[in-house]
């Protein structure tokens, strides 16, 4: 059966900007801390796109893990050691909605 | 309906007026449309309310509300009743920070507080059992859940405080005790939206409706009874005062 998918755009609240890997790898670390590794896999987690200068990404979950990324993403209070904020800015089941919405965050324009 | 997001538990130094004003427009920003500084009732009152004040002139251009919130943290249940005798009439919310065991009973059967607040850290000190929340039930006072400890502690500390607040909400929903979540937060990267919080109440067994009544309805209800009961026109549950006559002098 074919995986029903969320996207989720984030907007990262920081005075700092932070390299794609260390973005990713604290988003993957709330994951795991909070439900763990058995958890962790069944998110179907996977970076769509992230934009350094704007602080902005596009990640996808699997749709019935929507709610446990969202209260992950929360738990995240820092990055690469230093303090920060993610705040979820919409949930889409496409990711055409999402670049309408947000296409100058995501071109970085 | 749309719901009315509410975070009645942020707690900058009330000393630097720039960061209450930083984190008033990021709550804004969030999502929430009524908040509530936490004043402790150690903090110098009159200051408090010129902050308040000078807040709502910000908050009035956001459409944000303000309501005015006290923490008490008293030491015996004797002095709990002071405290109550003197603030009840000039805060909405009156919030018991219950640091022992009698005071944590005294304020849940005492109709005049609204929120019962219990140390994260030590776990020995949450009181909140069931005899607490048929008390609770009784007088209408609400368990707040803060959200800021979830946030920073880390590892086995995490782990039992989850566990802790999965037992109390349980309780709670058992004899139907309002839960309210609040954020706790000290700076304004510590805020998060209403859906967030509401994901993150979802980790102690709330369900997704009463995890989102927590961060709305629930908060929203206190505030509202209690300007109602400090309306001069108030008589009391149901009866307010509608005209007077001539001759009411």
């Amino acid at each position: 059966m074919k995986m029903r998918r969320r996207y989720i755009a984030l907007k990262i609240d920081s005075g700092e900007k932070f390299e794609q890997k260390e973005f990713f790898d604290a988003l993957w670390n709330a994951v795991i801390r909070l439900f763990g590794e058995y958890g962790a896999s069944k998110t179907g987690l996977a970076l769509i796109s992230y934009n350094m200068e704007e602080g902005f990404a596009i990640i996808r979950v699997a749709h019935i893990e929507v709610e446990k990324v969202r209260a992950a993403i929360a738990s995240i209070t820092e990055v690469a050691a230093k303090p920060v904020a993610i705040h979820v800015l919409a949930v889409s089941g496409t990711l055409k909605a999402l670049h309408r919405k947000f296409g100058a965050a995501i071109r970085g324009n | 309906m749309k719901r009315v997001f509410a975070d009645i538990n942020l707690k900058p130094n009330l000393n630097d007026m720039e960061r209450v004003r930083q984190m008033a427009l990021k709550a804004s920003e969030l999502g929430y449309r009524l908040i509530a500084l936490s004043i402790p009732a150690s903090f110098q009152l009159s200051l408090a309310e010129k902050h308040i004040q000078k807040l709502r002139e910000i908050c009035k251009e956001k459409s944000v509300d303000i309501t005015s919130r006290l923490n008490l943290e008293p030491k015996s249940s004797r002095e709990l009743l002071q405290f109550l005798r003197k603030w009840r009439r000039k805060f909405e919310i009156i919030a018991v920070i219950c640091e022992s065991k009698a005071v944590a009973r005294q304020a849940a059967k005492d109709h005049r507080v609204d929120l019962l607040n219990f140390p994260a850290i030590d776990f020995h000190r949450r009181f909140f059992d069931k005899a607490e929340a048929e008390l609770a039930s009784k007088s209408q006072a609400s368990l707040e859940i803060e959200i800021k400890p979830l946030l920073t502690l880390k590892g086995p500390a995490r782990i039992r405080l989850l566990s802790v607040l999965r037992r109390e909400a349980a309780i709670a929903k058992d004899f139907n005790v309002p839960i309210v979540v609040s954020s706790g937060a000290t700076n304004p990267l510590l805020m998060r939206k209403p859906l967030e919080m509401a994901a993150l109440a979802t980790l102690f067994d709330l369900d997704k409706s009463s995890a989102l009544d927590a961060v709305s309805k629930n908060p929203l209800a206190i505030v509202n009874r209690n300007r109602e009961k400090l309306n001069p026109r108030f008589i009391a549950p149901g009866i307010r005062l509608i005209r007077m006559g001539k001759n009411c002098q």
